[in-house]
C-alpha cells in the first residue's frame, strides 16, 4: 500500500499546520479551500494588488500572519492545493467539491477538517435591516478590502471579538460610536483568573477596551439591546443599559456577535457522534485532544472543532496530522506531541475563562418578543417558532423546523439555529441541550443546478 | 394496561388517517409511533397527491383518497399546503408516449380523465419545458402537499377527536391471547380487539411474527429543494421513462422554490433509521432537472433529504385484513407512492374495522400474495 491519501478541508491556520506537517513527514496533501488564497478569516490576505503591511494588515498578530503565510509559500509546491474549491458533501470515503461549475470527487483514507467557525449572532428587532453586518464581516470588509460597513458604527453582542474588531476600526479612522456588551463587567473579573492561562491574551483584551475608552468611545456592559431603527435602514440602536435606562445611538451601521460557532456541517455528514458542551452552550463533533473522532479516517481539527481561537487551531491542526500519521503506521515523536497537547489544554482554560467572562445571553434570547424576525432565510419570526413548539408539539428543533421552516433556507440554520435553539427551550421550559441541533443536510453550502460533473458518463 | 377498540402501529399518513377516521366512526383508538409522527417515508417523500399512472385496479382507492384530500382542510383543519396544481407526466421516447397513450385510454374508463398533448402543442403550452418532448399527459385535478406536515395534522386531529396518541412508544411484540391482542411497547402494554400494522418499512418483522412474511426491502427517496426562484410553473412534472437514472420529476412550492427528486433510491436501514441520499444521485437530478426545465439552471440547491421508505417486489402495497389472523390488519409497504392514497387507505380501514366490508377494490394487495410461489414480476416504471 501506498501512502495514505491524506485531504485537508480549510486553508486556515489549522489546514495550513495540518499540512504542513503532514509534508514534513513525505505526504502530499490535498489541502481544499473554498477561498481564492489561504490564510483562513483570521490571516485572510488581500487581494493581489494590495499593498498594506502586515502591521496594518493584522495589528499585533501581524508576526503569526506572515509565518503562517510563509508556512503556506514553502509548503505550495509539496502539496496537491485547491483554492476556490467548496466541499458540498461527504459520504464515505470521498469529498464531493465544486469549483467554478465543476463537480469533481476527491477520495481520501484520512480527511482533517477544519473548516472555522462564523459568527454566532442571536436577533434583536430590526437586525435584519441593512447596515446590520456581523462581527466578521465587518473585520473581512476592512481586512480584504479595506472598507468600513459604515460611517457611524456601533458594536454589540459580546465576546474578545467585539472589543478587537472596535478596535481596529477605530484604529483606521472610522467613528465607532459605541461598544455595547451583553455581559456584565462583573463577569470578566470574576473570569480574569482563568484567562490568566494566556497572559498576553489577557492584557490585549485590556488593552483594546482601555484604549476604545482613551478615544472617547463609550464602552457598555450588561447591555440589553431593544432594536436596531430603521426604517430602510440602519439609524440607530435602542438599548437598555446595565443600571436600567434606556438610550438610544445614532449611527449607520452596526456589527453584532457573541462568539463564533464552528462550521461543523462536514463532520456531522460524514456520520461524527455530537457532544453537547455545556459552556458554551454548542454541540461539537466528538474529538480527542488529537482530533480524532469516533469515524475512522475523520480528523477535525481548529475553529470547526471546538472555538479555540487561531493559536489553537494551528496546534489543534499540526496535532491531527501527528494522528493521521499514527493511523498510517508512522512513529510519531511523542515529545512533539505532548508539548502540543499541553498547549491545546492551556488554549481550553483559556477558553473556559472567556465563556465566564463574556456568556452567550440566554435569557436576553429566550425573551426575543415574537414579532422579532429568527430566520432571515425563510422570514420566520421567534413567534412562529414558539407556534410550533407549543401549539404543533414540537419536542426538539428538526421537528420544530419541519414545522416552522426556521433553518430550511440557504444558510441551513447556520445563522439562526443557535438562536432558535434557545428559543425552542426557552418556548417548552427546558435546557437548551434537550431540543438538540439541526442536523446537516448536503449540500453544505448551496449547489448550484448549473453545475456539470466530471465524474458522470 | 391500557385498552381500545384498536390499536394503530405506526404514525405515519396511512396510521395517522386510520385512527382519525376511526374516531369519526366512534371508535377508541390508541396509536403508538416509536418515534414522532410522520418522520419516515411520510415527511420525506416528494408530496405528490398524484392518480396518475397508478395501476387500474389501484384507481378506485386513489379516487376515494383524491375526494378526501379535497376536504382536507375542512377535515384537519390545515390545508398542509394542498394544492390541486394538475400533474404533468412527459416522454421522451414516440414508444413511450403511445404505451402512456394506452394507459390514458384505459384511465379515462377508470373515471380518471388525462389530457393527451403531443408534438407542438407540448411547447406550445408549456414554454417553460425543454426539447425533445414526444407528448405529455395532464391529470388536471392532481397537486401536492407539503408532507412534513400532512400525517402530524391528522394525529393532531385524531387527538382532538379522543384519540389517545403515544410517541416514542416503538412496538416490541404484538401478540394474540383470547380475544385480545396484547401489545408490548417501549411505553408499557396496551389491549385491544383490533391491530393495525401501519408501520412502514418497520412493518415487515411484525409480519413475519405473525407467519406473514413478505420480501420487504428498504429504501429511501433522493429529494432535492432549490431557494425560490423567481417564475412560477403550475403543474407537476415527471417524465415517463424505463431508465431509472434518467427519472426526474419536479413541483413548485408557493413560495417558489423548486422540489425535485428520482433516480436510482438510495440505501436506508431501519435499524439506524437513516436513509441516504446519494451525491452522484444529486448530481445526477440536475443534469436531468436542466434538460427538462432549463429555467432551473439560474437556480441553487439547498437542502437535499431522504427517509425509510418500504418497498415489496411487485410494487404494491400491503392493504387490508390478516390472511392468518382475525382482527389483525396491515397497510403498509406502499413503494414510495403511498402519499396520496393514505387519507384513502384509513377510511377504508377504518370502514372494514367498523362495518367488516368496503366497496373500495383492494385487490390484488393483499398480504397472502406472498405465500404463494408464483410472484408478479415488478411492475414497469412508477412515477412519483
Amino acid at each position: 500500500m501506498g501512502t495514505p491519501r491524506v485531504a485537508i478541508v480549510g486553508a486556515g491556520p489549522a489546514g495550513v499546520r495540518a499540512a504542513e506537517r503532514l509534508v514534513s513527514a513525505s505526504f502530499r496533501p490535498i489541502l481544499i479551500d473554498e477561498a481564492p488564497r489561504s490564510g483562513g478569516q483570521i490571516y485572510r490576505r488581500q487581494p493581489a494588488n494590495f499593498t498594506r503591511t502586515y502591521r496594518q494588515l493584522y495589528g499585533f498578530d501581524a508576526g503569526k500572519a506572515r509565518a503562517l503565510h510563509q508556512a503556506f509559500d514553502r509548503i505550495s509546491a509539496a502539496i496537491d492545493y485547491r483554492p476556490d474549491t467548496a466541499v458540498w458533501n461527504i459520504f464515505g470515503n470521498k469529498l464531493y467539491t465544486v469549483s467554478d461549475g465543476r463537480a469533481d470527487e476527491v477520495e481520501f483514507d484520512s480527511v482533517i477538517l477544519a473548516t472555522g467557525a462564523t459568527d454566532r449572532v442571536a436577533p434583536v428587532k430590526g437586525w435584519t435591516l441593512p447596515g446590520c453586518y456581523t462581527l466578521g464581516g465587518a473585520q473581512i470588509a476592512l481586512k480584504a478590502q479595506a472598507c468600513s460597513i459604515g460611517r457611524r458604527v456601533i458594536f454589540l453582542g459580546t465576546g474578545p471579538l467585539l472589543y478587537l474588531v472596535a478596535f481596529q476600526y477605530a484604529s483606521a479612522g472610522v467613528d465607532v460610536r459605541a461598544v455595547l456588551d451583553s455581559s456584565p463587567l462583573s463577569a470578566q473579573v470574576a473570569a480574569a483568573a482563568a484567562m490568566a492561562a494566556r497572559p498576553s491574551l489577557l492584557a490585549r483584551g485590556l488593552y483594546f477596551r482601555a484604549h476604545l475608552m482613551a478615544r472617547g468611545i463609550a464602552v457598555h456592559n450588561g447591555v440589553m439591546p431593544v432594536e436596531i431603527h430603521g426604517p430602510g435602514r440602519v439609524t440607530g440602536v435602542r438599548v437598555r443599559l446595565g443600571d436600567g435606562t434606556t438610550v438610544d445611538i445614532q449611527a449607520d451601521a452596526v456589527a453584532m456577535g457573541y462568539h463564533l460557532r464552528s462550521e461543523s456541517q462536514l463532520a456531522d455528514l460524514a456520520g461524527c457522534n455530537f457532544t453537547f458542551d455545556e459552556r458554551s452552550g454548542q454541540w461539537a463533533p466528538q474529538c480527542d485532544d488529537a482530533g480524532r473522532t469516533d469515524r475512522a479516517g475523520i480528523y477535525v481539527a481548529g475553529d470547526g472543532a471546538k472555538i479555540l481561537g487561531a493559536d489553537a487551531a494551528e496546534t489543534g491542526g499540526r496535532l491531527a496530522a501527528l494522528s493521521v500519521m499514527k493511523a498510517a503506521g508512522m512513529a510519531i515523536p511523542e515529545k512533539e506531541a505532548a508539548v502540543l497537547r499541553r498547549r491545546l489544554a492551556a488554549f481550553e482554560r483559556f477558553r473556559r475563562g472567556l465563556l465566564t467572562g463574556f456568556p452567550w445571553p440566554q435569557a436576553m434570547i429566550r425573551s426575543v418578543p415574537d414579532d422579532v424576525l429568527l430566520c432571515r432565510c425563510e422570514a420566520i419570526s421567534a413567534g412562529e417558532l414558539r407556534h410550533a413548539a407549543r401549539e404543533q408539539g414540537a419536542p426538539e428543533l428538526n421537528r420544530a423546523k419541519a414545522f416552522s421552516r426556521v433553518g430550511m433556507g440557504r444558510c441551513q440554520g447556520r445563522y439562526c439555529g443557535c438562536a432558535a435553539a434557545e428559543i425552542l427551550a426557552g418556548s417548552l421550559g427546558v435546557p437548551v441541550a434537550a431540543v438538540g441541533r439541526i442536523r446537516a443536510q448536503a449540500p453544505v453550502k448551496p449547489l448550484s443546478v448549473a453545475v456539470v460533473s466530471t465524474s458522470l458518463s | 394496561v391500557r385498552a381500545a377498540d384498536v390499536i394503530v402501529v405506526g404514525g405515519g399518513i396511512m396510521g395517522a388517517a386510520t385512527a382519525f377516521f376511526l374516531r369519526r366512526r366512534g371508535r377508541s383508538v390508541i396509536l403508538l409511533e416509536r418515534g414522532l409522527a410522520g418522520q419516515q417515508a411520510s415527511g420525506t417523500n416528494f408530496g405528490a397527491v398524484r392518480r396518475q399512472g397508478r395501476p387500474l385496479h389501484q384507481l378506485p382507492l386513489s379516487h376515494r383518497s383524491h375526494a378526501l384530500w379535497m376536504q382536507l382542510a375542512q377535515l384537519v383543519g390545515e390545508t398542509c399546503e394542498f394544492t390541486p396544481s394538475g400533474h404533468l407526466a412527459v416522454a421522451y421516447t414516440r414508444e413511450k408516449a403511445d404505451a402512456f397513450e394506452q394507459y390514458a385510454r384505459e384511465a379515462r374508463e377508470c373515471g380518471l380523465n388525462l389530457e393527451i398533448i403531443r408534438g407542438d402543442a407540448i411547447s406550445a403550452r408549456f414554454p417553460y419545458l425543454g426539447s425533445g418532448i414526444a407528448a405529455g399527459f395532464l391529470s388536471p385535478d392532481d397537486g401536492h402537499a407539503n408532507p412534513r406536515l400532512v400525517a402530524p395534522a391528522l394525529v393532531r386531529a385524531a387527538a382532538r377527536a379522543g384519540a389517545v396518541i403515544v410517541e416514542n412508544a416503538e412496538v416490541y411484540a404484538v401478540e394474540k391471547g383470547g380475544e385480545d391482542f396484547r401489545v408490548c411497547a417501549a411505553q408499557g402494554e396496551f389491549r385491544a380487539p383490533v391491530v393495525v400494522i401501519a408501520a412502514g418499512a418497520w412493518a415487515g418483522a411484525m409480519a413475519a411474527a405473525h407467519g406473514e412474511a413478505v420480501p420487504l426491502d428498504c429504501r429511501g427517496p433522493q429529494m432535492a429543494v432549490t431557494e425560490p426562484l423567481p417564475f412560477r410553473i403550475k403543474p407537476m412534472v415527471g417524465v415517463l421513462t424505463d431508465d431509472a437514472e434518467r427519472f426526474i420529476y419536479f413541483r413548485q412550492v408557493a413560495r417558489g422554490n423548486l422540489v425535485f427528486g428520482g433516480g436510482i433510491r438510495g440505501p436506508a436501514s431501519t435499524d439506524t433509521n437513516r436513509a441516504m441520499v446519494l451525491p452522484e444521485n444529486t448530481l445526477r437530478q440536475l443534469r436531468y432537472l436542466r434538460d427538462l426545465l432549463p429555467a432551473a439552471t439560474a437556480g441553487n440547491v439547498i437542502r437535499t433529504w431522504s427517509g425509510v421508505e418500504g418497498y415489496l417486489p411487485d410494487s404494491l402495497p400491503v392493504i387490508g385484513p390478516s390472511a392468518r389472523i382475525s382482527g389483525l390488519f396491515y397497510a403498509f409497504g406502499f413503494c414510495g407512492q403511498g402519499f396520496q392514497l393514505g387519507l384513502g387507505v384509513g377510511d377504508v380501514l377504518a370502514e372494514l374495522i367498523s362495518v367488516g366490508r368496503t366497496d373500495t377494490p383492494l385487490h390484488p394487495c393483499g398480504i397472502d400474495r406472498f405465500q404463494s410461489s408464483s410472484q408478479r414480476a415488478p411492475d414497469a416504471r412508477q412515477l412519483s
